[in-house]
């Protein structure tokens, strides 16, 4: 798996494989993206994500060579897509949405024939099949017609075809659109066995699968970047705040100053009263400083209140990206600085 | 054009799997074989003038009108249908390099179909027992024309294929386009209106393109560059214009 590219094909030993640069395309009237721009480093895995329409797969057709940008720039390992479209396609394996096999080849076959148009030596090719068929759990399948092949087993013969030819940058479009947990399961490893050898670039609709694979997370709507960053950071950007649940029984009239003493930006967002004369409480903090956690429950017990539970709410990404999305939707923001403004989107309740 | 030879013999792999080529194999062979006891049987009733092998490539016609469309009409339009294509293109593979590899292989197969047909020559030959049924020059003559003319055939075969995403649309256009050459320019050559002094040029135009007479000088032995000009020419521009065809599909997601 050490085999690069050879040195002649590398314009630059960058550390960033992928530069889209203000990319913009239009079908029409329609721009189907809208300045986008954002790299991508060696070994990282990212995840775009983004409603139906947003404008995923356009960009990673644009990537890929295979649609003409309207306007902008997109880099592959340091050469421009648009003027040496023969030598960025080397360095890029590619699964489109839904998987395209030819109906007739069996898997081996068409390895075969994939390898040869990518340009892996005849001498090698035999030795790298094999290989990718062991990696992608194919090797009881290699004999089989692709038409006759499961879903699940078809997408891992896109995913041994996108490696194939270890190209430093791996593009696939919904990989685990249509599987089973137990193949989801299988697919996401294999992805996660790329990390740090090659660049991989994934959209999906499974955020779990996004939150578990990836190390970045792009979501687009309309055609530009929403949000950007790890999962962790998108939480923080989005929602801003932490949440505690605290289920307690005493004077609530006295909770507020109680908690701002304890942290300044500490509030009451809401109780509810339950029977027992137990209280549930949402508190909201704005700083993402240390868990509060362990402190709330020294203070309480201190003050008289009786506390039955505490948890910390952990917004998932699902909650992000649908905050990041119709944030979008309700005000379209010019750029990522503005997301720190009060003008938020009323969040999700979770 | 390193990925054509990877192409081509991926592509005569994907042609000789496919049942329509078989189909059109067996129409073809089984249609020829009628056509030539039928001449046979014309021959054995009454003497001609003509050579039988003459007679035989004057009606190449039938098995072209069928067979070119069921050798093309799936190479692109399939790939197009099922999304390959896209695979193939994100591929370090030109368009260039595909449509001449996809063309080659169906032209291959189309020569290798008629290449099969000189069996009913020598057939005749061994059970005649009269080396005259088996003159050389009209029969080198007929198959350098089926080989000249092939080359424009497929390829207008090609250039539907890679017009629409639909099989059936691919064939039946190409279908159109060798029956506008083939028959069409025979009538338009017919038309008595075409004989006023204004329209001189236009007749001698239409003059040249008769693919029977074509058919005719080569098998008599007279081998005009002018028409195989024209045959290689037209084949160019039809794959010139095939693959503007499909960059021009790219073009419009």
């Amino acid at each position: 798996m050490a085999v690069r590219p050879p040195a002649a094909f590398m314009a630059d030993n960058s550390d960033i494989t992928i530069e889209v640069n203000h990319l913009v395309k239009n079908y029409g009237p329609l721009a189907a993206v809208n300045d986008l721009s954002f790299t991508v480093r060696r070994g990282e895995i990212v995840g775009l994500l983004g409603p139906n329409g947003a404008g995923k797969s356009t960009t990673m057709r644009i990537l890929t060579g295979y649609l003409p940008a309207t306007s902008g720039s997109v880099r592959i390992c340091g050469l421009p897509v648009a003027s040496h479209p023969e030598l960025t396609k080397r360095h890029i394996g590619y699964m489109p949405e839904n998987n395209p096999l030819p109906e007739d080849l069996r898997v081996s076959e068409y390895l075969w024939f994939r390898g040869r148009i990518k340009e892996v030596p005849r001498a090698r090719l035999r030795a790298r099949i094999d290989e990718v068929l062991e990696l992608c759990d194919l090797k009881r399948s290699r004999h089989r017609i692709l038409d006759r092949l499961s879903k699940g087993t078809r997408q891992r013969v896109g995913i041994a075809e996108a490696i194939l030819a270890e190209p430093a940058v791996i593009i696939m479009d919904e990989p685990t659109i249509g599987l089973d947990p137990h193949q989801i399961l299988i697919v996401r490893d294999l992805i996660a066995g790329l990390r740090g050898r090659m660049s991989v670039i994934i959209s999906s609709h499974i955020l779990p699968e996004i939150e578990v694979t990836c190390d970045r997370v792009l979501i687009i709507n309309g055609g530009r970047i929403v949000a950007q960053g790890s999962p962790a950071e998108l939480r923080h950007e989005i929602f801003g705040h932490t949440t505690y649940r605290l289920e307690l029984a005493g004077d609530l009239a006295a909770l507020p100053a109680l908690l701002a003493d304890l942290e300044p930006t500490l509030q009451l967002a809401s109780s509810e009263q339950t029977a027992e004369g137990f209280t549930v409480a949402t508190l909201t903090t704005g700083s993402s400083g240390a868990d509060l956690g362990e402190k709330l429950l020294h203070l309480l017990p201190a003050r008289g209140y009786r506390v039955r539970s505490l948890s910390r709410s952990h917004p998932s990404l699902e909650d992000v990206f649908l905050a990041a999305t119709r944030r979008s939707w309700d005000a379209r923001l010019p750029d990522l600085k503005s997301a720190h403004s009060e003008a938020r989107a009323p969040l999700p309740k979770f | 054009m390193r990925h054509f030879l990877t192409i081509l013999s991926h592509e005569i792999r994907t042609l000789l799997y496919n049942p329509s080529t078989y189909i059109a194999a067996v129409l073809f062979l089984g249609v020829m074989g009628f056509v030539f006891a039928g001449i046979l049987d014309l021959y054995s009733r009454s003497p001609q003038e003509t050579q039988p092998s003459i007679i035989f490539f004057q009606l190449f016609w039938i098995p072209v009108f069928f067979m070119v469309p069921l050798l093309t009409m799936k190479c692109i339009a399939e790939e197009r249908r099922l999304g390959t294509l896209e695979t193939l293109l994100t591929a370090p593979v030109s368009t260039t390099e595909m449509v001449l590899g996809k063309f080659g292989a169906a032209y291959l197969l189309y020569l290798l179909l008629w290449a099969s047909t000189l069996g009913f020559h020598y057939v005749l030959q061994h059970y005649a027992g009269d080396a005259r049924y088996l003159d050389p020059g009209p029969l080198l003559g007929g198959y350098l024309f089926i080989a000249v003319s092939g080359l424009l055939f497929v390829s207008l075969g090609v250039l539907a294929s890679a017009l629409t995403r639909s099989q059936a649309v691919a064939g039946i256009l190409c279908f159109s386009m060798l029956f506008g050459l083939v028959i069409g320019f025979r009538y338009l050559g017919e038309l008595t209106t075409l004989d006023t002094e204004a329209l001189h040029h236009v007749k001698v135009t239409v003059d040249s393109l008769q693919v029977f007479r074509h058919l005719d000088d080569f098998s008599h032995g007279v081998i005009d560059t002018r028409q195989i000009i024209f045959y290689v020419s037209g084949s160019v521009l039809a794959l010139i214009f095939s693959i503007l065809g499909v960059e021009a599909k790219l073009l419009q997601g």
